[in-house]
């Protein structure tokens, strides 16, 4: 056609049809959108590989080893990431056994049991419970919770199953204990908020379907609610587990800071999230340094999957019935 | 009360009185049949709508009652009272009587339970759950006896056979409900309702969400089942009612219009509005 050669089409009447602006404005929104979505993806990627590429001393020096070593010796400059994996995996799944109880005994309570009135304020209040600042929680745990565990709760357990290893030994204040009860009290708010969603968006012609057949309001909750919300909740503990795995300060102020593998739960441990906060000012040698940065990229790695796990599940479980 | 009392003895062949020299010594299934369920003057509110308004119904003894009328009449409503289910909502309240063979079920000291042992309800969507099909049936049975685990599956054997289940899934008891088409998990929800033995079933438009096939196949097992059961049963369509009902029921805004045997009914209502309603004017 020969009017479009003037950037537009000519039309039988010869008027000739422009957008002027608005090609290059659809053009330059396109670009926004697709950018900012392709913004997370870089820094996602961006991240592991700046970690990757910082911790490439300490990857080369130690190789696969560095999951295993339990030495942390800056002196010798031997570096090993066993006493900090073993106190992040511990500390993070002991909240986690016992939050999960807790959050979904509230959850259910909340979303079967409990009268509107109340349950919209206890809801309420588990919502501030996850919005205090982890600080806070840290300095709770060391003043507060710390010398209890010591003087009360550490010796009670000992006295009641003293044979078994993990409760054995010397009671400290700041101890894997400690940093466990600080974790699940931290967990507990997104364990009960997701199970009370899950539990309250079964529809109620499930529950009439039970309770038609004669079955109490408990037992329609614990045969035939339940078992609809298990993956759902297994999916909540896999985000809860995240933020366990990832929380730095509070488990910091309340762990003791000792990178050391000790069976006992009254023992001081050290987490990866911990050591990184608290020696990279002090890291001196390039490879000291790398070797922190690996750390980095251990948790990087294991929280994107646990957190990814547990996302997935959720979405593919929650959806209405 | 004006209308609704539905009078004893109504349905001709049911009637022997003027027979003369008939066997009444032992008539177990010829006998008159009596009242299993009677409503008497209830009011139903969900907070403050009434949606039932003095309510008198009898249900026969393995008899089927049809209850028809246009939608938010109160038929379901009443359905809800008859074995409670409105307990679980807060706001909504039943006043009057509703005796189950004599004894008072609104009553504040009934174990609602066992009352639904004895009542048992069928939806109008089928409502399988999420385990397999044995499991769906035993639940109900495991709920209130003690079986053995042969016993166990002769009763689940034998509440899918009355549902006319059994030869559909027998090599499949292991899998999901969920797996079942929709008109099989309605007669698996049908099979787990009568394996806990009720002496009356609700059935709540029991066919509204299915295919034709299924339907006609639901129709016929009510007809069987009336032979062990009282059925109430709650419908939208007519001609069902017509076809599957011995007495029918219609409602209107919460009322209770008339009550009669089904051929009556249905050829000679004595109420203007139940004519108006089953030959189409309204509804």
């Amino acid at each position: 056609m020969s009017g479009a050669a003037a950037g537009g089409l000519e039309d039988r009447f010869g008027h000739t049809r422009v957008r002027p602006r608005g090609r290059l404005a659809a053009w330059l929104f396109s670009v926004a959108l697709y950018g900012s979505c392709f913004l997370f993806f870089a820094v996602i990627v961006g991240l592991f590989l700046e970690l990757l590429w910082g911790s490439r001393l300490s990857l080369g020096k130690f190789g696969l080893r560095f999951l295993w070593s339990t030495q942390w010796n800056p002196v010798t400059q031997q570096f090993g990431a066993l006493p900090f994996l073993y106190g992040t995996v511990v500390s993070s799944g002991i909240a986690l056994l016992l939050a999960v109880w807790v959050g979904v005994l509230a959850g259910v309570y909340l979303a079967e049991f409990a009268p509107r009135q109340l349950s919209f304020m206890l809801s309420l209040l588990i919502e501030l419970l996850a919005a205090v600042p982890s600080v806070v929680y840290g300095l709770w745990g060391l003043f507060v919770l710390a010398p209890i565990v010591s003087s009360w709760i550490g010796p009670a357990l000992q006295a009641a199953f003293g044979f078994l290893p993990i409760f054995q030994g010397t009671i400290y204040g700041v101890n894997m204990l400690t940093a466990s009860l600080i974790l699940a009290l931290m967990i507990v708010p997104t364990i009960t908020a997701i199970t009370r969603d899950l539990v309250a968006a079964i529809p109620p012609r499930v529950r009439e379907a039970s309770l038609a057949l004669g079955a109490s309001r408990w037992e329609t909750t614990y045969k035939v609610v339940l078992p609809l919300v298990r993956s759902g909740i297994f999916g909540a503990c896999m985000l809860a587990l995240g933020r366990a795995l990832g929380e730095t300060i509070a488990t910091t102020m309340v762990i003791g800071n000792r990178p050391a593998i000790s069976a006992s739960l009254f023992a001081p441990g050290y987490t990866v999230a911990s050591v990184i906060a608290n020696e990279f000012t002090e890291a001196t040698t390039n490879l000291y340094l790398s070797a922190l940065i690996e750390l980095g990229l251990i948790l990087f790695v294991v929280s994107i999957l646990v957190n990814g796990a547990g996302r997935l599940l959720l979405q593919l479980l929650v959806r209405p019935q | 009360m004006k209308h609704g009392q539905i009078r004893f003895r109504g349905a001709g062949m049911n009637d022997f009185a003027g027979e003369p020299g008939a066997v009444r010594s032992k008539p177990p299934d010829v006998r008159a049949p009596e009242a299993r369920v009677v409503v008497r003057n209830v009011d139903f509110f969900y907070g403050t709508t009434q949606a039932l308004k003095g309510v008198s119904l009898d249900f026969r003894d393995r008899q089927v009652c049809g209850m028809i009328g246009p939608s938010g009449c109160g038929k379901s409503t009443l359905l809800r009272v008859l074995n409670r289910m409105y307990d679980l909502y807060p706001r909504q309240r039943a006043e009057g009587e509703v005796l189950l063979d004599g004894m008072n079920i609104l009553g504040p000291d009934v174990d609602v339970t066992l009352l639904r042992a004895r009542v048992g309800m069928v939806f109008q969507k089928p409502m399988p759950f999420a385990m397999s099909i044995f499991n769906n049936v035993a639940f109900g049975v495991r709920l209130h006896e003690r079986l053995g685990r042969s016993e166990l599956a002769e009763r689940v054997e034998w509440s899918l056979t009355r549902a006319a289940l059994w030869d559909e899934v027998k090599d499949r008891l292991g899998s999901p409900a969920t797996g079942l088409s929709g008109g099989q998990q309605q007669r698996l929800c049908i099979a787990r309702t009568i394996a806990v033995r009720p002496e009356v079933i609700l059935l709540d438009e029991p066919t509204s969400a299915l295919d034709p096939i299924s339907t006609l196949k639901i129709e016929e097992l009510i007809d069987e089942l009336k032979q062990d059961f009282t059925i109430a049963l709650v419908t939208h369509n007519m001609q069902q009612a017509a076809r599957v009902a011995d007495q029918v029921a219609f409602f209107y805004l919460g009322e209770l219009i008339e009550a009669g045997p089904a051929a009556a009914m249905f050829t000679a209502p004595r109420e203007k509005r139940t004519q108006e309603y089953i030959t189409g004017r309204f509804g």
